[in-house]
């Protein structure tokens, strides 16, 4: 297994300061959120992380292109990822939980059905129905109406259905050393997932301001805005990383059988494919 | 473009992690110093600042415990007010569990691991040490919550909501953001260790031949890349219903209180699995190498760690056995919960009898072991005991819940943790610890230990339940008896610390295999064990696993 | 010598635990056919676990002895045997199943709440248990009755130190009884031990449970979930009498619930307010605001010297008719009668040196209720 050439690094400065700046940036977080004060501060956490994380992967692209990597190596990277993203999936799906739990125990019971039915004594004029447009009690305002799943929600599936192909065919490109056709269709990539966010914006917009789905409209916005917010938030992480991936293709970096750092991104996006894909089953159609 | 390569290893460090620590002492802190264990990407070093770390939590820990010990001592309120009380139980757990017992057994990993399947280093070493500093980062924040106004987490370590977010102090968004940075810590912290399992091992090491310590540290990395995402998602919960008006736990926007439960308890059960699995791993490479004999049933070990750690995925719901579950749902956990027990008795059975016709010596490592196997089987027992669904309507909340975990955290997790470092340390220091202060240590330990819990299992049964600073009369003499028995153990583990410094500074010089009947990859190196080992991998002979 | 073992290992074991029984080391038997089944459970459970334990501990221990290193002993070579390794998974199987089987009796026993004579609504408050008699009309509070002297050390304890009430739940015996449980904030478990029940109280949901006493008697018990900073001093009694006892004590109260109902049609003195409002304030209020209404900031503002309660007697009313959603101030709209919530008013308003002189009077209360 272990060939004798497993690179292991020298001291570096990104572990602690990206701790650090990590401190930083939840510090300010606090503070924000309970001081109402302290945006600076995270402001220059987020900054710093950003700054740490970058230098960080600028010694792994060094130390990688400078030919310091066995395949040994590589197969710790693989495992890595692999398991980061088993873990994004458990996150995800507390809250896939939280909402199978909601929809198939908590509103039931409430609207008196099930075996704690009884708890309707105390919500007599509560009917349990999903979506939950009239939450149990009359001070917290549900939504006015729900998003139809078939139009933008749709779009969006489609977009990020269709970007997985795109980065499936730019990968398949590299691996047969095509890199301009390669190029263009990460490129493609890219800005399939610049469009979806940008209409999850035009969405939490709609929602706002025409629909009535806030965070406070009750167990269906939560539940809406944490699972489709942390969707979007790995989505823009995604299309980051995708631009760098990007970048670093133009540069002329990875070869055709030597390219993890853009298979982590494919692996990466795929998921937030996937996780997409539940969403729009479990949040918006049914 | 031209890549600049980093530089070699510098030779300078091919002193042990060990005999650094004094020079540090010498020179008093030289930034160069310093500079060596904040920047460190070796495993060795980034074990042992795991190992302090844990250590001085441990003491933070269980001098809140003292703390609440000492209000307890008699009834009545003495020394502090109910709120700090509160303040004192959520930290002591929180502490203990997060900043403790977990960063101990990481440290393990992170010092034995490589060693013992023959590995140059952690898979990647400088995420490694992202994942420690992350830790005092994250418990400076938790701890500093107590001096916020409004005083620290007060809902206890299990934090229901709506205890914890209509009802909480200010500082507990810092308390959640706390717990972030520790969970993204422990998730780092184990996919590095699988990650080293299952590539860095050496030619000729199947998976079937890798020490118990590294296959219950592999499932237990399984574990907490499973169920720490969970924990942050439902913490994740709790800060938007306490500042952005979301009701995930709020009935009046439809949400459920029970649903923070069950999700907490969907992290929190393996947790616990967590916390003992490596234990296990331990006291399985102990309890051989003093009774001179091989392991008995190697394979039955794996196989029941493996299951332990699968049903603990099922059994969730036994800590809300009152809280009003469907009665479907109640006879599902306790079966599930019952069941634990059987691959729990495989390992027990199978330790005995490796002790069974063996030839057996009582080094302070194997006391600690045998200590453990006792101690945590009867913490086993009255785990058993808490299973039975209608029994728990009596035992829940009350001490004797208390005396069921502190059995399998204290004389479980930590005692194996005591073990395991009392077993390796002639290898990281290249001496022995001094024999007639270990054994010292121990028996305090164990009277201190038996002192203070096991009066705790009377209070409970007798109807006093956890969490309140004061107490009725006829709980006194049980009390008095724990409060007691808490400070004699507490004062009993600055023996452990004098040890552990005596050993580093000199002793008796311990040879490559410090113990006579240990046979695991570690004792092949040079004790102490150089910085730097394994460079070019050594080649596993199947002399004792397998056939 | 045979018979004579026989004879006396189980008198011993049992003595022992009879006598464990006495002094308060173990699980209270209890009162209900319930309890007794759980005490059951427990002792078997109990003696399995010791008796598994013997048997471990035993081959570990003699193994100790017998094979030390000190003493020459040679190690064995055996380290694996399959059937042994399955018999010791399978033995435990069916010592869990033998357990599994009169536990899930139990359990189904337990929840089986149906046709039950009265129905009682348990509801936990910050740091007080409620109780209503469901289609009876009598409710009122339960608060701890031992005095805060006594648990800081100023006076000598009593009996029932912490474990004492001010107005304890009536219970008629040999009757079905349903509880039905919930709570106005947080999370509380209503447990008393003599009865085996225990169950949480959730907010915004109702969870179900049952008992029928057999003896008449006073049972104990406290919160068993940790509600907050008082959440040690939030005691249970339970007053088990007979059933014609119950009767009459339930007509009692009946009657008394509708003279103070009459209460709010007239007018009240400045002074019989206070009167009034002086307990109700000590009982439920000074837990957060304290016995001199002085607060404790920030959880807890001070009435004491506010200047904002003493100017808008309207927001006054409405804080405590209504309280603050999303913070400990709990809504006294349903807990309190108009003429309880009039006079606490009141107090507050002239107790502490706040010499308004409003006397707040129980009929505009009622009508703020209503609306
Ligand atoms: C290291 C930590 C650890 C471990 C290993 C365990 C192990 C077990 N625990 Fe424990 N537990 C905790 C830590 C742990 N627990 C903590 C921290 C809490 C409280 C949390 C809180 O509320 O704050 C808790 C609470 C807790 C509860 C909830 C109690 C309540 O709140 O009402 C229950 C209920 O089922 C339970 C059960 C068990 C069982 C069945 C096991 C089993 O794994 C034990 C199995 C072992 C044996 C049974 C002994 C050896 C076996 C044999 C010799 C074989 C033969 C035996 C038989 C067939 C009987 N535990
Ligand atoms: C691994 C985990 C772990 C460990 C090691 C311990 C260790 C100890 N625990 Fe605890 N404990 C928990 C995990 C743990 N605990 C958890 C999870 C809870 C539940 C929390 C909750 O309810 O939310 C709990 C709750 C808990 C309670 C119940 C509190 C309550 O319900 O209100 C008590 C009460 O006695 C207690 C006591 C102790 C004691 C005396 C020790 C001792 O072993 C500690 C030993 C003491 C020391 C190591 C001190 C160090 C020594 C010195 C500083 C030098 C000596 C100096 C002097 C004596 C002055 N613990
Ligand atoms: C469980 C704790 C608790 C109890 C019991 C309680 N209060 Fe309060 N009370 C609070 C809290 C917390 C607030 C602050 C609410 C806020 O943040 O606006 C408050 C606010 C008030 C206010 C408004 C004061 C201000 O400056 O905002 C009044 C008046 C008041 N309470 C009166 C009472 C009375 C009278 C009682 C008893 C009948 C009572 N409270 C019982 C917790 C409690
Ligand atoms: Cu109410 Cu604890
Ligand atoms: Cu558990």
């Amino acid at each position: 297994m272990s060939g004798g050439s497993y690179y292991v690094p020298t001291t570096s400065w990104w572990p602690i300061l990206g701790s650090l700046a990590l401190g930083v940036m939840m510090v300010g977080a606090g503070v924000k959120l309970v001081y109402d004060t302290g945006a600076l501060l995270m402001l220059l956490g987020v900054v710093s992380i950003i700054g740490v994380m970058g230098l960080w992967f600028r010694d792994v692209v060094r130390e990688s292109m400078g030919g310091l990597y066995d395949s040994q190596m590589d197969r710790s990277f693989r495992w890595g990822m692999g398991w980061f993203i088993f873990s994004e999936l458990m996150f995800f799906a507390a809250f896939f939980g939280a909402l199978f739990y909601v929809r198939t125990f908590a509103i039931p019971w409430l609207g008196g059905e099930g075996e704690k039915g009884v708890s309707a004594l105390l919500w007599p004029d509560f009917v349990a129905h999903w979506p939950l447009l009239s939450p149990p009690d009359a001070s917290v305002l549900g939504p006015d109406q729900v998003f139809s799943p078939w139009q933008l929600p749709l779009v969006n599936t489609l977009i990020l259905v269709t970007s997985s192909i795109t980065l499936t065919v730019a990968h398949e490109a590299l691996k047969l050393d095509e890199r301009i056709t390669c190029r263009n269709w990460l490129a493609g990539t890219v800005l399939l997932g610049c469009c979806f966010i940008i209409i999850q914006g035009v969405e939490y917009y709609e929602a706002y301001n025409h629909y009535g789905i806030t965070l406070e409209a009750g167990i269906f916005g939560a539940t809406f805005f944490i699972l489709t917010g942390f969707h979007g938030v790995h989505v823009i992480i995604g299309t980051i990383i995708l631009a760098c991936i990007l970048v670093r293709i133009c540069k002329g970096h990875f070869s055709t059988d030597h390219h993890f750092g853009f298979e982590a991104s494919c692996w990466y996006w795929h998921f937030v494919d996937v996780v997409w894909v539940g969403l729009f089953i479990f949040v918006y159609v049914l | 473009m031209a890549p600049k390569l980093p530089p070699q290893h510098p030779l300078q460090h091919s002193t042990t992690a060990a005999a650094d620590g004094q020079a540090d002492h010498a020179h008093h802190a030289s930034p160069k110093g310093i500079m060596r264990w904040l920047l460190t990407t070796n495993h060795k070093e980034i074990g042992s600042l795991y190992l302090i770390f844990s250590l001085i939590m441990f003491f933070i820990g269980g001098i809140f415990a003292l703390v609440v010990r000492a209000e307890l001592f008699q009834p009545g309120l003495q020394l502090i007010e109910p709120e700090f009380f509160n303040q004192m139980t959520t930290m002591h757990g929180l502490i203990m569990v997060f900043a403790a017992v977990m960063p101990a057994f990481t440290g393990l990993a992170n010092w034995m691991i490589p060693l013992q399947i023959g590995a140059p280093d952690m898979a990647l070493p400088r995420l490694n040490n992202f994942s420690f500093w992350l830790l005092p980062v994250a418990f400076t924040l938790l701890l500093s919550t107590l001096f916020m106004p409004g005083g620290g987490p007060n809902f206890g370590w299990t934090f229901y909501a709506p205890l914890s977010t209509t009802y909480a102090p200010p500082s507990t968004t810092f308390f959640i953001l706390a717990l972030h940075i520790a969970g993204v810590s422990s998730i780092l912290g184990a996919i590095n260790i699988v990650a080293t399992i299952l590539n860095m091992r050496a030619p000729g090491m199947r998976m079937m031949d890798m020490p118990l310590f590294v296959w219950t540290w592999l499932i237990t990395a399984f574990l907490l890349i499973a169920v720490m995402p969970v924990l942050a998602g439902v913490i994740t919960m709790m800060l938007m219903d306490i500042n952005f008006g979301t009701s995930f736990f709020d009935a009046a926007g439809g949400g459920d209180p029970v649903l923070f439960q069950h999700l907490f308890w969907f992290f929190g059960h393996p947790e616990v699995y967590i916390m003992i699995l490596p234990a296990f791993g331990i006291v399985s490479a102990i309890i051989p190498t003093f009774a001179r004999k091989r392991l008995f049933g190697y394979a039955s070990m794996v196989y029941a760690t493996a299951a332990i750690a699968l049903l603990s995925f099922l059994v969730w719901a036994h800590h809300m056995f009152v809280v009003g579950l469907p009665l479907a749902a109640e006879l599902f956990f306790m079966y599930s919960t019952m069941l634990i027990a059987v691959p729990t008795g495989v390992k027990v059975f199978n330790w005995v009898t490796t002790l069974f016709r063996g030839s057996i010596s009582f080094e302070p490592p194997m006391l600690f072991a045998l200590a453990f196997v006792v101690l945590f089987t009867i913490g086993g027992f009255s785990g058993l005991m808490l299973a039975i669904a209608p029994a728990d309507f009596q035992y829940h909340d009350t001490y004797f819940v208390v005396a069921h975990f502190h059995y399998v955290l204290v004389p479980g997790a930590i005692f194996a943790i005591m073990a395991g470092v009392y077993y390796w340390l002639p290898k990281w220091t290249g001496h022995y610890p001094h024999e007639r202060l270990a054994q010292c240590h121990f028996w305090c330990s164990i009277v201190g230990v038996n002192l203070t819990f096991f009066p705790m299992h009377f209070a409970g049964l007798a109807g006093m339940p956890r969490r309140i600073p004061d107490y009725a009369l006829q709980f006194a003499d049980f009390n008095l008896v724990s409060s007691i028995g808490a400070f004699f153990f507490g004062i009993s583990q600055l023996i452990f610390v004098l040890v552990i410094v005596l050993c580093v500074r000199g002793g008796r010089k311990a040879p490559a295999q410090a113990w006579e009947g240990a046979e695991d990859l570690e004792w092949s190196v040079p004790s102490p064990a150089p910085l730097h080992t394994f460079e070019t991998p050594p080649v596993f002979h199947r002399s004792h696993h397998g056939d | 010598m045979r018979s004579l073992w026989q004879w006396l290992l189980p008198t011993c074991v049992i003595a022992g635990a009879n006598q464990a029984q006495a002094n308060g080391w173990n699980m209270p038997v209890g009162v209900t056919d319930i309890s007794r089944d759980i005490y059951g459970l427990h002792m078997t459970i109990f003696w399995v676990c010791v008796a598994i334990g013997l048997l471990v501990f035993g081959v570990m221990f003699y193994s100790l002895f017998r094979y030390r290193h000190s003493k020459g002993a040679k190690a064995a070579e055996f380290h694996e045997h399959t059937s042994v390794e399955v018999l010791w998974t399978a033995i435990p199987v069916l010592i869990l199943v033998g357990m599994a089987v009169p536990a899930t009796a139990t359990l189904k026993n337990m929840y089986d709440t149906s046709e039950a004579d009265l129905d009682v609504m348990i509801i936990g408050q910050q740091w007080r248990w409620r109780y209503e008699y469901l289609g009876e009309d009598v409710a009122f509070n339960s608060n701890m009755s031992t005095p805060w002297e006594q648990i800081r050390g100023e006076a000598a304890r009593g009996e029932h130190y912490l474990l004492e009430v001010d107005e304890p739940l009536v219970l008629p015996i040999n009757r079905k009884i349903r509880f039905l449980m919930t709570s106005d904030d947080v999370i509380h478990s209503w447990w008393v031990p003599d009865l085996a029940v225990k169950q949480d109280t959730i907010p915004g949901f109702i969870n179900e449970n049952w008992v029928q006493i057999n003896e008449p008697g006073i049972y104990r018990g406290q919160c068993a979930e940790l509600c907050g900073v008082n959440h040690g001093f939030m005691p249970i009694v339970v007053h088990a009498v007979e059933e014609d006892e119950f009767e009459i004590w339930l007509a009692e109260r009946k009657e008394a619930a509708e003279q103070e109902a009459m209460g709010v049609d007239r007018e009240w003195e400045l002074d019989e307010l206070m009167a009034r409002g002086e307990p109700v304030y000590r009982a439920i209020c000074a837990s957060c605001h304290q016995a001199e209404g002085q607060g404790a900031p920030p959880a807890f503002p001070a009435l004491a010297n506010n200047a904002q309660l003493i100017d808008d007697l309207d927001w006054h009313i409405d804080r405590i008719v209504n309280g603050v959603s999303g913070t400990a101030m709990p809504a006294f709209r349903s807990t309190l009668n108009p003429v309880e919530i009039a006079a606490v008013v009141t107090y507050t308003r002239n107790a502490w040196g706040g010499d308004t002189g409003d006397a707040v009077q129980p009929a505009s209360i009622a009508e703020k209720i209503v609306q």
